[in-house]
């Protein structure tokens, strides 16, 4: 239990995928131009990533090193499917806005990272403990951005205006810009956090 | 004379005003990754250039002529995955029996292109936009273009940056997107431009 709750504090903070590790950004600066975008595609991302963690982890025994990482891409590639399927079913409108990147998860490097380091060659539990620990990453980091950029582009968070009248949102937040001033800027507010806190 | 305007206009499009990393994030972890050198980004974009286009033209015809007339097209994510990691497997041993030149050149890049997000969103893009074949290989040309210059375009600047003096949180990575952010600002100004 105790390794259990480690590894999934570690993929919080200290390896978090996005902001230390540098995986998985694509998605991340594409769809956080609004809260609401950021919260779809960090559940269908958390979706794909926790129940592929599990999948190659329960395959371990009968999989060839050989030929790992197409069985890793084709268990990806699966829940993939499934949940680009489900979400054209019952959140079209979300779908549409997220368009691309929900069947572009197959190539999430930080799905296929995770397989390969960490599920492939740990137990079930373990995998999902890092997948959730990841999901959990790479969801307040998205939001976060999400939240920022909504805010500081159109004045918003989740459509309630905040503060009208005082604050004039800026354009280019909501524009590629500004996805890449904002996670540059919480990049390096890890950083300082990480260096305060260390001592 | 139109035909080959309109031509020109998406590749245009697809290299400047749509740019595959400023305007559409795709391809950022090989961006942020192999652009610390000038030679490297070259060697990445020409060899991303190479499979892009080969991988387009080849999931066209598996698109229209086997997942479409089999009724299979929900499969499209998976099919087109397999079909590129088989093409860059293909590629690298004609390449490394072939010509030792270019292996030498290209070689090392072509493994990490299978997981390029860049390759796999063109392909899906040249279908929801229904392009036929010649519109999906001008396409994608632009688009591995579009790519290689933004590559170019940032490895210059961090090959200066190394040089200068930045704040201590904002060394590294931090300090690239903030460069990133006000080249996408750049590429902003096309918008409109073409279409």
């Amino acid at each position: 239990m105790k390794e259990f709750w480690q590894n999934f504090v570690n993929a919080i903070f200290k390896e978090n995928p996005i902001l230390i590790l540098m995986l998985g950004l694509c998605s991340v600066l594409a769809v956080s131009t609004s809260v609401q975008n950021s919260l779809g595609m960090g559940l269908a991302f958390s979706f794909v990533m926790i129940f592929s963690n599990i999948l190659v982890s329960l395959l371990r025994p009968i999989t060839p090193y050989n030929i790992r990482i197409p069985i890793f891409i084709i268990a990806i590639g699966m829940f993939t499917t499934i949940i680009d399927l489900v979400m054209s079913a019952y959140f079209t409108e979300l779908h549409k806005s997220l368009g691309i990147f929900i069947p572009l998860i197959v190539v999430n490097c930080m799905i296929i990272g995770r397989a390969e380091a960490f599920a492939y060659k740990n137990s079930v539990l373990n995998s999902l403990a890092d997948g959730l620990g990841m999901s959990v990453g790479y969801l307040w980091v998205i939001v976060t951005l999400g939240m920022l950029r909504e805010f500081l582009g159109s004045g918003t968070i989740l459509g309630i205006p905040i503060l009208p009248g005082i604050f004039k949102p800026t354009l280019a937040f909501i524009m590629p810009p500004g996805a890449f001033w904002g996670i540059g800027f919480l990049i390096a507010l890890l950083n300082w956090a990480g260096n305060k806190f260390r001592r | 004379m139109e035909s080959l305007m309109k031509l020109f206009s998406l590749f245009f499009f697809a290299m400047i005003v749509d740019n595959i990393i400023f305007m559409r994030f795709l391809a950022l972890c090989s961006y942020v990754g192999m652009t610390s050198q000038f030679d490297t980004s070259v060697g990445m974009g020409f060899a991303v250039t190479f499979v892009m286009v080969m991988a387009s033209v080849v999931t066209f015809f598996v698109y229209y002529y086997i997942l479409l007339p089999l009724n299979l097209v929900f499969l499209r994510t998976l099919t087109f995955i397999l079909v590129i990691a088989v093409l860059v497997q293909l590629v690298e041993m004609v390449i490394r029996k072939t010509s030792p030149y270019l292996y030498k050149a290209m070689g090392i890049y072509l493994p990490l292109i299978t997981t390029n997000c860049a390759i796999l969103a063109v392909t899906f893009l040249n279908i929801d936009y229904h392009y036929n074949l010649l519109e999906t290989i001008v396409y994608s040309i632009g688009v591995s273009l579009g790519y290689t210059i933004a590559l170019i375009l940032l490895s210059s600047i961090r090959e200066r940056l190394a040089y200068s003096d930045t704040p201590k949180f904002w060394q590294g990575y931090p300090i690239v997107f903030i460069t990133s952010g006000l080249l996408a600002l750049v590429f902003l100004g096309f918008q409109g431009m073409a279409h």
